[in-house]
């Protein structure tokens, strides 16, 4: 039976305070929102917090609020399935809302939160076992180790970014706010992230991520593709954001954003400048969608075949931006 | 704070009584449920999220009750599949997955049920679509699903 290792659980009234107790505890400490991430990862041994930290107790991190400039502000932990549930948030950012709807299952969106989704950690098939089982065949450097067991001359971990809703966020130029012992800043999704499957967050540890902030979605159609074993439950093999705006039957404009392919979700929108002033056809969007996955580096980490994904991660580009010209 | 993991107070409202237990902090709402409460019906699966056995509704949502702890829902209602039935005569969900044979080892029942009244309270006519949304997080490795959709449309019809 796997059972969660002893801490202590705290609960902070205000972000104020658990940035506090979040900087005394320093690595000792783990904030938890829905805790559907969390959890089964102390359970595996891969996160040993003595301290875990509970945001849900937080009502400012709580609640969808339109902002003066026609954009979305909503609070770290908005459950995804409110997201999924705003009406408001799916006409504005289908492709986002899409991806949301897309995380796992419904119980599990019920509990995880959208701050939670944007920072859920990498995967990898080996790091992802039990600990008795990485202690058998020796561990890896993102828990425990000190090589990748996937691809040992890999200087760094090739852990797969794995938030549906990251690169969607992105397509849309979202920002996030992160608090932390030195007060707020507010950074792109985009460069939240970093190349580096073990330190894949460009956050401080002891910065909380409060809020996310989509802006006024304009002209913007958004679509989001994603390719798994099980049509549910299942983390992205290949994810796919897609958004676009058209004049007429021309595009005008074209944003791209690949996850799943490597540490972290890529920006691949300048392969879609080949679409710009055209309408859009098989070959030219088989011609932009080879180039966009070009940077795609599946490895022998996630279920089924690393060829077959990077094959796939072409299709999806395709289905994803026909999706986005399309919606509504 | 006391040592790290000290037992603590915890108010649970658990099929409408109201609790107070003495709780250790890094125990699931699964093993409270379970151990504490000797209420057997939620079941341990995979126990990471992944198969929906210990499906238990918080405020009448289903939640996964292996990554829930018990701290981070005080204050709320929990329903377990003990309190689904009223006295001996079985809800209408119980009623339909009698009535259609929706279970073999029965296992994934308690938390197939209650994803089921969750549904059904919010949407009682629901598509076959939305009940296999609603149950795709539920696996069930024995009877297949269809019996299992059939009764919840049976359900929804007997509750509306």
């Amino acid at each position: 039976m796997l059972r969660l290792p002893r801490f202590s659980y705290l609960r902070p009234g205000s972000v104020a305070e658990a940035a506090q107790v979040l900087s005394e505890y320093g690595s000792r400490a783990r904030v938890v929102a829905g805790g559907t991430d969390l959890l089964p990862k102390m359970k595996r041994g891969q996160m040993e917090p003595e301290v875990v930290i509970g945001l849900g107790h937080i009502n400012e991190l709580r609640g969808i609020r339109a902002t003066e400039d026609g954009g979305f502000e909503i609070g770290a932990c908005v459950t995804l399935s409110e997201v999924v549930a705003s009406p408001e948030l799916r006409a504005a950012y289908p492709g986002y809302v899409h991806a949301a709807a897309l995380v796992s299952t419904p119980a599990l969106r019920n509990s995880g939160t959208i701050g939670g989704n944007l920072c859920v950690d990498t995967r990898c098939n080996y790091y992802d076992e039990s600990y008795e089982w990485r202690k058998a065949l020796g561990f890896c450097m993102k828990k425990d180790g000190n090589i990748c067991r996937v691809a040992p001359a890999s200087a760094t971990c090739r852990a797969i970014a794995s938030s549906d809703t990251a690169p969607a966020a992105i397509s849309m130029g979202a920002t996030v706010v992160l608090v932390g012992p030195n007060g707020q800043r507010e950074v792109p999704v985009e460069s939240l992230y970093q190349d580096d499957g073990q330190f894949y967050m460009t956050k401080a540890p002891d910065e909380i991520l409060t809020s996310l902030r989509m802006p006024s979605p304009g002209h913007w159609k958004s679509s989001y593709v994603k390719v798994r074993n099980r049509g549910s439950i299942d983390f992205p093999l290949v994810g796919v954001a897609a958004a676009i705006q058209m004049k007429g039957s021309l595009v005008e404009a074209c944003r791209i954003v690949i996850t799943a392919v490597g540490p972290q979700p890529l920006d691949v929108s300048q392969a879609a400048g080949a679409l710009v002033g055209k309408e859009i056809d098989d070959t030219l969007l088989e011609e932009v969608a080879t180039e966009a996955a070009k940077p795609a580096r599946p490895l022998d980490n996630a279920d089924l075949s690393y060829v077959w994904r990077k094959r796939m991660t072409r299709r999806a580009i395709e289905q994803a931006i026909r999706e986005a010209a399309e919606v509504g | 704070m006391g040592n790290i993991g000290s037992r603590e107070i915890l108010r649970l409202s658990v099929n409408g009584r109201q609790h107070e237990l003495l709780v250790k902090p890094y125990a699931t709402l699964l093993e409270v449920l379970r151990e504490d409460l000797r209420l057997t019906g939620t079941k341990h699966g995979c126990e990471a999220g992944e198969c929906g056995a210990c499906v238990v509704l918080v405020d009448g949502t289903p939640q996964l009750s292996c990554l829930v702890l018990p701290g981070q829902i005080e204050g709320s209602e929990v329903t377990t599949i003990e309190g689904v039935s009223n006295g001996s005569e079985l809800h209408p969900v119980q009623q339909a997955f009698m009535d259609h044979g929706a279970l073999q080892c029965g296992y994934c029942t308690p938390g197939m049920v209650l994803s089921s009244k969750a549904l059904l309270d919010s949407n009682p006519s629901p598509t076959r679509d939305e009940i296999n949304e609603a149950l795709s997080g539920n696996l069930c490795r024995c009877t297949g699903y269809v019996s299992i959709i059939e009764a919840v449309e049976d359900a929804g019809r007997a509750m509306a």
